[in-house]
């Protein structure tokens, strides 16, 4: 009773002084917004007359504490900002009735405003989003993430879909809020005439774009199918080409009141310059840093720089160029990442990912509380007329387009997409931050304030009634949610085998198509590009074992991290798979030198920690370091594990993801018996493979066929007749793992050596 | 290509209705097929040499296998035929083919079926109806067969696979059981997800005629 109620009494406690702490911060945020403006000034007169009492006076006193916090005060307030932004989202995610019901996004932006109005009310004008932090430093990480990290399978097998949506679908959009709302302008006693149809359209192209920052916040958190996420998401980002284009077009051409043809071809011819160009600016970027990435095996600890920098770079460069920079970016990341990641070492890749992660929540978290508070910090002209058409317009603009766009797609598609589909790629198109920051940037021979107000108010409704609702919705209408599936060594073989296979189908009939075109890529991409840009002999490692080994290592520290206990011990194990008499061959993975010296690496550091964890990647750390002093103790502990598991897991190198090297298996006996050595006093070989020992050569043979001259490959040998199982040295049985103690002296023991 | 000797209307129409191909589709493979083979009406498997696209194709000779294999051909005798006819070639073909909406939900599974069964016979090569380790194997030395070196990790990357598809068809073992090989109903059961039957299609919609002649 009590205990709880101390318990419930903290959490109370830890709420209220978090909410404590956030108020109290932002009052000091606001007072140091506006403090050092004074401040300074005071200094500079208290520097002014010590200077003059020091004229007067020879002696003057020594400041032992002085304030000065004019020039902290950009980083300052930088800092602050970032620091409450996530103090606020670790807040978030202690309210878990609140997170349940409201995405994190609304949430936010509520923040802003509460910052916002407490600002106002305290007599400061609270900051605006700046359209050159948002674009230059908001906006990148959050592109970059995604790009990094796009699923390329499902995003080029949609391809054309996510094209014409994010092409026709945005211009279509563009055009029927446009002029629907000329048309409303023009409705007499709506007072909205001097507002002529170009601005109308400038506005309806800013509107209309749909925003990836608000998709990817609102997406992440329902979890739908992946052809959803794709769809949505790919639309998002390559629609900013079009954005880009429109915007520019429309403003240069706003003040002049003739479109003749001539412009309209411009534009087109503009378009595809923007995107062609921003695609080509990302791909040679990556292509740098891929073959940069090849040399850094020397300076590690620099590669993810790399990737950061080169992409950034691009970005930038695009936008030297008024190209469309998101495309460079993603661009950029797609490319960059197949040879980047063969050449980077684990950790690298790790850090990639969480900077990349980090950055961009951190950036998403900031705009979010940024458009909460620029909705109190401008000037506003509410129109209702103006604003609710908007709204409406944009709403139904949205469904219309995605309907009959589907309709057209639908003959060409494979997978059709159903209603329920349609459905939710119509809701999911919402507007977001961007489209503030382009309004922003229009000149004032616009009517701006309205249109900023029209735009804060559709991103508020799509953010806020669209975000909030279509979860429930996603549920009620029992859409297909993400798969958690875990890509198999089978799939990739089957997936690799049909792929030839149509090719091949394709070549007798004479037909280039898409898989015959994709396999003519992959080949001149093996042949010539993966050579340049692929450090050492990765470079000609086909996919299926790059993506074994990936999975092994995967598994492998997946065993050790989890403290030795696969999650699913299953009984299946390589016994079941393989009849007696080809058990004889060897079933050792080759692993290079740099990767052996990785995975055992990893393994001894794990391992130093925790005792009792021994896993068949040992053979390759035993052979260099017996464990010789901790054998007793692992008895120790694997008797007293028997006793509370007599399942055990025998089978504990087969997780379910599937594996190389099998373990030993006693057929008959329950598992608990393996846990004791059966010969305590023979020696125990950690190392049971020793290559200068002469084996016979009938029993053992090594193999380093497969060697390139010059590399060391590791350790390969396979037996060729099983050993003798009454003379059987020691040395031919390895006693491998602890819960596999080691071969009996059964005859019918299957084992390796 | 000068004057063809192209089939007779009753023909076409007789093979529309047994391999569902439109009559410009049958047309069209029939060129290629006379292109391939030279002009004789029956095709051997040096005809498939004729193909340069074909040769870099790591599984070249298992497609070529599929063609005259009996039980594509829903021949009596399993084991496979030397000689195919223009009506075998649209046969195997046909597998191939994209089933769309208009079909009953039975034809549509019917179809699927026939597909998965047509992947599974391209694995399974002695067809005992099993795909054994051995014959795993085999698939995956040929997929890695352009690469050097690769010999132990074949084995060891069929091991594993082998021992996943026992983790998902049987689950859980007793230790003297032994998964002798995947059936065709695990077959179904790993091919679940993949959605194999929606991929194992090729477009025949836009068959340029000047483009088959290669």
């Amino acid at each position: 009773m009590l205990p709880m109620a101390a318990v419930a009494q903290v959490r109370m406690c830890s709420r209220i002084s978090l909410v404590c702490l956030l108020l109290g911060s932002w009052a000091l945020l606001s007072l140091c917004s506006g403090a050092p403006a004074s401040g300074s000034e005071s200094e500079a007169n208290k520097s002014e007359s010590s200077r003059s009492v020091s004229r007067n006076k020879s002696v003057k006193a020594f400041p032992v504490v002085t304030v000065d916090f004019a020039h902290v005060r950009s980083p300052f307030v930088v800092a602050l900002w970032i620091l409450l932004a996530s103090v606020l989202k670790l807040g978030f995610h202690f309210l878990p009735k609140v997170s349940s019901i409201v995405p994190e996004s609304c949430v936010l932006v509520c923040v802003g405003l509460i910052v916002g109005g407490l600002l106002k009310a305290v007599g400061e004008t609270p900051p605006i989003l700046k359209a050159d932090v948002f674009f230059f430093y908001l906006l990148p990480p959050i592109i970059l993430d995604a790009g990094y990290f796009l699923p390329t399978r499902p995003f080029s097998e949609n391809l054309g879909t996510i094209l014409s949506f994010a092409v026709l679908g945005t211009l279509w959009n563009a055009a029927f809020v446009g002029l629907l709302l000329f048309a409303v302008c023009q409705i007499q006693g709506s007072g909205l005439q001097h507002i002529t149809l170009l601005p109308n359209l400038l506005f309806g192209s800013i509107i209309s774009a749909v925003d990836p920052v608000a998709v990817l916040a609102v997406f992440e958190e329902i979890h739908i199918n992946e052809l959803l996420h794709i769809l949505v998401f790919g639309e998002s980002l390559l629609n900013d080409a079009v954005t880009v284009v429109l915007y520019h077009l429309l403003e240069e051409y706003a003040s002049d009141p003739e479109i003749g043809a001539k412009e309209i071809i411009l534009g087109i011819l503009s378009f595809f310059v923007v995107a062609l160009g921003g695609i080509f600016v990302g791909i040679f970027y990556g292509l740098i840093a891929a073959f940069t990435s090849r040399f850094t095996s020397r300076i590690r600890v620099i590669e993810p720089l790399f990737v950061f920098l080169y992409s950034y770079m691009a970005y930038l460069c695009s936008e030297i160029f008024h190209l469309s920079g998101i495309m460079a970016l993603i661009s950029c990341g797609v490319i960059m990442r197949p040879y980047v990641e063969a050449n980077i070492s684990h950790k690298s890749h790790t850090t990639i990912k969480y900077f990349l992660k980090m950055w961009s929540s951190v950036s998403e978290t900031l705009i979010f509380i940024f458009l909460g508070v620029s909705t109190l910090a401008g000037q506003h002209q509410w129109d209702w007329i103006f604003i609710s058409c908007t709204v409406m317009f944009c709403l139904i603009g949205r469904v219309l387009g995605v309907l009959g766009l589907t309709l057209i797609l639908n003959r060409f598609r494979i997978v059709k997409l159903t209603p329920k589909d349609q459905f939710i790629i119509s809701y999911g198109g919402l507007r977001g931050a961007i489209a503030f920051s382009l309004g922003y940037l229009l000149r004032d021979s616009f009517p701006r304030t309205l249109f900023l107000t029209a735009i804060i108010t559709v991103i508020f409704f799509t953010v806020f009634v669209q975000g909030m609702t279509i979860r429930p919705l996603v549920e009620l209408l029992a859409v297909k949610k993400k798969q958690d599936s875990k890509r198999s060594i089978n799939e990739e073989i089957h997936t690799q085998f049909l792929d030839h296979l149509l090719t091949g189908i394709e070549d007798v009939c004479g037909h280039y198509g898409h898989h015959h075109w994709k396999d003519k890529l992959n080949r001149f991409n093996k042949k010539y590009i993966k050579k340049c840009l692929i450090s050492g002999e990765r470079s000609k490692e086909p996919q299926l074992i790059a993506f074994y080994h990936k999975m092994e290592m995967k598994n492998a520290i997946e065993m050790v991290v989890s403290g030795g206990l696969p999650k699913l011990p299953s009984s299946v194990s390589i016994q079941h798979v393989q009849r007696k008499d080809t058990l004889t061959e060897r079933l050792l993975p080759t692993l290079t030198k740099e990767r052996e010296e990785e995975v055992r690496k990893i393994l001894r550091e794990n391992l130093q920690k925790t005792r009792q964890r021994l896993r068949s990647y040992n053979r390759h750390t035993l052979i260099a370091d017996p464990y010789e002093d901790q054998w007793n103790q692992i008895l120790l502990k694997r008797q007293r594990l028997r006793s509370l598991d007599p399942r055990g897991s025998t089978y504990l190198t087969v997780p379910t993801g599937g594996r190389g090297s099998p373990p030993e298996q006693k057929p008959a006996e329950s598992d608990a018996t393996y846990f004791e050595p059966r010969d305590p006093t023979s020696d125990l070989p950690s190392i049971t493979i020793d290559l200068a020992s002469p084996f016979s050569s009938e029993s053992v043979e090594i193999q380093n066929k497969g060697a390139v001259p010059g590399e060391d490959k590791g350790i390969v040998f396979s037996a060729k007749n099983p050993p003798n199982d009454e003379n059987g040295s020691p040395n031919q049985r390895m006693q491998r793992f602890v819960s596999d103690p080691g071969p009996d002296n059964k005859p019918n023991d299957h084992f390796q050596s | 290509m000068g004057s063809t000797p192209s089939l007779p209307a009753w023909e076409i129409r007789n093979l529309a209705n047994t391999t569902g191909f439109t009559s410009e589709q049958i047309e069209i493979l029939h060129r290629r097929f006379l292109h391939l083979t030279d002009g004789k009406t029956t095709m051997g498997k040096d005809c498939f040499d004729n193909i340069p696209d074909l040769d870099c194709n790591p599984i070249k000779s298992r497609i070529v296998n599929a063609f005259f294999d009996g039980r594509n051909l829903g021949l009596q005798t399993s084991g496979t035929v030397d000689e195919i006819t223009f009506e075998n070639f649209l046969t195997t073909l046909s597998f191939f083919q994209h089933m769309d909406d208009n079909h009953t939900k039975e034809d549509l599974e019917y179809y699927k079926n026939e597909k998965l069964q047509f992947l599974f016979r391209m694995y399974d090569t002695n067809g005992d109806g099993k795909i054994t380790l051995e014959e795993l194997r085999e698939i995956v030395d040929e997929l890695l067969s352009k690469t050097s070196n690769a010999e132990k990790t074949s084995s060891s990357i069929a091991d594993a696979a082998m021992l996943e598809a026992a983790n998902i068809c049987v689950g859980q073992m007793e230790p003297d059981q032994l998964y002798d090989g995947i059936t065709f109903d695990d077959f179904l059961k790993i091919m679940q997800d993949l959605k194999i039957e929606t991929k194992m299609h090729v477009r025949f919609l836009n068959m340029d005629t000047t483009a088959i002649c290669k």
